[in-house]
């Protein structure tokens, strides 16, 4: 079914334009079964779209692929059945209680016993005691349990996540990435898409997606690599005014403060020492040179591709 | 969260009787969620009844009461015997009594009475020498159709009342033109006519209402972005949304014509079982136009007005307000387009005159190529992407 090479999404040029604005540029992507695929970028970068297009809600303009075997323009019935897609907004029916949520998807699958699914299910996602409140009722941790359960409930084989933890306590996010992770080593492929760099690190690939172009991908050590970065970490007084001095300078291409120090990264590290150099002696300023971190390297991803696509 | 126990056996997914099954798990959440939402449950009941009500007794064309003044200018024992029988059929109530022209004009100038009735000098001499004199009857035309409908009963009333006071000999001759004349309906109670009328519109605008804000209110809450992404087909969406209204059609029909005929006494002549199969016929097509206008439509608003943009002309040119027939050519091609036009034409023929299927298979037919006509539209306009 998916060609026995192990891939559950492929996609080639996948392309998709709204009212004249492209949403979505020629954006290619492979997804290893079994794995945790993290979709990062800013906001309207295309990531909900592209988790459309693969689910088969939206129709791509140009491009092809297949999404567990299935071509995403021909078979999107089938993949409909196979995939489990949550939604950034709470997409269950407000007005229905937790139990009559999960027998209506359960019965929209077609599994044998609705009831019997529903029940089981409310007893994995721990909202036992809770079947009957109603679903707009529920805190926005306990509304995300159940979405993901919704979706999971008919077993599908890929899971498409879109903003999964948005608005969602650290407590019930990682209680979430654990379940994530359970269900990956069942061997179900995880497509979610993020804003939080820890839950990038907790995935097995990532891509960087942004103004619709994928600009990087591979595992976070990877991305890392590929970014050759030099990142130095400043601590000391006045890091405002060593900011606004360096900023701008030949080789430095993001200054950015993180609590009480300053990360200083540039692409050319010549350039980049030359520029420091001045600063480097100066009494209260410790510098050392440190690996960027992911944080980084998607700041500075997000600002060169705003200079190259808007 | 609790980590998912791997090894459980997962639940064995139905191929078979996928339309079916899938059309009932919508039907299912549908029915639930009518019930959670109390207030159009409760309108379900509370519309038809109140509609009823106002229609049955406020609004009743009949004249009944109307305030009314003579201008007696002969004090004879058949003028008398006349206005005792105006007064007993209590469509009139004689206010004044008035011997001057202008106290009388005035009268009714003022809005203090809406009918007058002169008799005028010498009436009952002429009228034994069968002269035909003229009973002058002034009425408050301002509303037309108490006025004319006042008219047509005071010239059946005063011909009892001349029959009765032996004037008229067997044959009785007539002595006035005034011509009243109602089949089916002879004591011209507007509620025989309404009531069955009023099932037809009544139903017209619940069903419509009810399916229009259906996809429409699933893509506002964003609800329709989980169903697409569901294996659900565009016909099994239709279905579930519509059938329960059918039932709810139903009820209502039931209701309205229970309270017509418990309370304003309108007979069902014909068969109850034609009735009930074209009446669901009839709640099905309209379910089948709001569902389409609700495909068609980006927002609630819409839909509403869009709504009532259909459901006026039902009331205007299917013959509840006016006499179908009267209207002019045009009117009546769209009146035809129209499902309230066949329903009521069923409905008031069934119930006042007892109409067979051979009678009004033209209708049913219209009926049912409406609907397919607006399941079909519906069905290809149902967006299946969010493109």
């Amino acid at each position: 079914m998916n060609g026995g090479n192990g891939i559950a999404i492929d996609v080639k040029g996948l392309t998709k334009s709204f009212g004249g604005r492209e949403v979505v540029h020629d954006l290619s992507m492979q997804v290893k079964r079994g794995s945790i695929y993290g979709f990062l970028g800013p906001n309207g970068s295309g990531k909900t779209t592209t988790i459309r297009i693969l689910c088969g809600l939206l129709t791509p303009d140009s491009g092809e692929g297949t999404c567990l075997g299935y071509d995403i323009r021909r078979d999107a019935e089938k993949i409909k059945r196979q995939v489990g897609y949550m939604t950034q907004r709470f997409s269950l029916y407000q007005d229905l209680s937790v139990r009559e949520n999960l027998e209506f998807v359960a019965r929209l699958y077609g599994l044998r016993d609705a009831r019997g699914a529903a029940r089981d299910m409310i007893k994995r996602i721990g909202l036992s005691g809770r079947e009957e409140q109603l679903a707009g009722e529920l805190s926005g941790g306990w509304k995300q349990r159940l979405a993901l359960g919704a979706c999971t409930l008919p077993s599908p084989k890929l899971l498409l996540l879109d903003e999964p933890t948005a608005g969602v306590d650290p407590k019930a996010r990682r209680d979430f990435w654990n379940e994530i992770h359970a269900l990956a080593a069942d061997g179900l492929t995880v497509l979610v898409s993020t804003h939080y760099m820890d839950e990038a690190e907790r995935c097995h690939e990532i891509a960087y997606i942004a103004y619709g172009h994928l600009l990087v991908h591979g595992t976070v050590d990877e991305v890392i690599a590929k970014s050759a970065l030099t990142t130095y970490t400043v601590t000391g007084e006045d890091l405002n005014e060593l900011t606004a001095a360096l900023t701008g300078k030949p080789g430095i291409d993001m200054v950015a403060p993180f609590g009480t120090s300053l990360h200083v990264s540039g692409r050319d590290v010549a350039a980049l020492e030359a520029s420091i150099a001045p600063w480097r002696e100066k009494s209260g300023l410790h510098w050392h040179k440190s690996s960027p971190s992911l944080e980084d390297v998607f700041i500075e991803l997000m600002s060169r591709s705003k200079d190259n696509f808007q | 969260m609790s980590a998912v126990d791997r090894h459980e056996p997962q639940h064995a997914i139905r191929e078979r009787f996928g339309f079916w099954r899938r059309s009932y798990a919508m039907l299912i959440k549908e029915f639930i969620q009518l019930k959670r939402d109390r207030v159009s449950f409760a309108m379900i009941v509370m519309l038809p009844v109140m509609q009823l009500l106002l229609f049955g007794y406020a609004i009743n064309t009949t004249p009944h009461n109307l305030p009314s003044a003579v201008l007696l200018q002969e004090d004879s024992d058949l003028a008398r015997s006349i206005l005792k029988a105006l007064e007993n059929t209590a469509y009139f109530r004689f206010l004044y009594e008035v011997h001057d022209v202008e106290d009388f004009d005035n009268l009714l100038k003022s809005g203090k009475v809406l009918f007058g009735v002169e008799i005028p000098r010498g009436f009952e001499r002429a009228v034994r020498r069968g002269d035909k004199p003229a009973l002058l009857v002034a009425a408050d035309a301002t509303d037309p159709v108490a006025a004319s409908a006042a008219i047509g009963s005071l010239g059946m009333v005063v011909q009892t009342a001349l029959k009765h006071d032996l004037y008229i000999g067997d044959p009785p001759e007539m002595p006035f033109e005034i011509r009243a004349h109602a089949r089916y309906n002879p004591a011209a109670a507007s509620s025989l006519n309404i009531v069955p009328g009023l099932v037809g519109t009544i139903l017209t605008m619940t069903m419509l209402i009810f399916t229009a804000l259906s996809v429409t209110r699933e893509v506002e809450r964003g609800t329709m972005e989980a169903l697409l992404s569901m294996p659900i087909r565009p016909v099994e969406v239709m279905f579930g949304k519509i059938i329960p209204y059918v039932l709810v059609g139903f009820v209502q029909a039931f209701l309205i014509i229970g309270i017509g005929v418990g309370l304003f006494g309108v007979p069902v002549l014909g068969n109850l079982f034609l009735l009930a199969l074209l009446s669901t016929l009839f709640i099905t097509t309209n379910l089948a136009i709001g569902y389409t206008i609700s495909t068609l439509v980006q927002n609630q608003l819409q839909a509403m007005q869009m709504s009532m943009m259909f459901f006026l002309p039902s009331i205007l040119l299917s013959g509840f307000m006016f006499p179908f027939a009267g209207m002019p050519a045009w009117a009546q091609y769209v009146g035809e387009c129209l499902p309230l036009t066949h329903y009521l034409r069923i409905v008031r023929a069934i119930m006042l005159k007892g109409a067979s299927m051979q009678n009004l298979r033209f209708d049913a037919l219209a009926l049912a190529m409406l609907m397919l006509l607006a399941m079909t539209i519906a069905v290809t306009r149902f967006r299946r992407t969010l493109d």
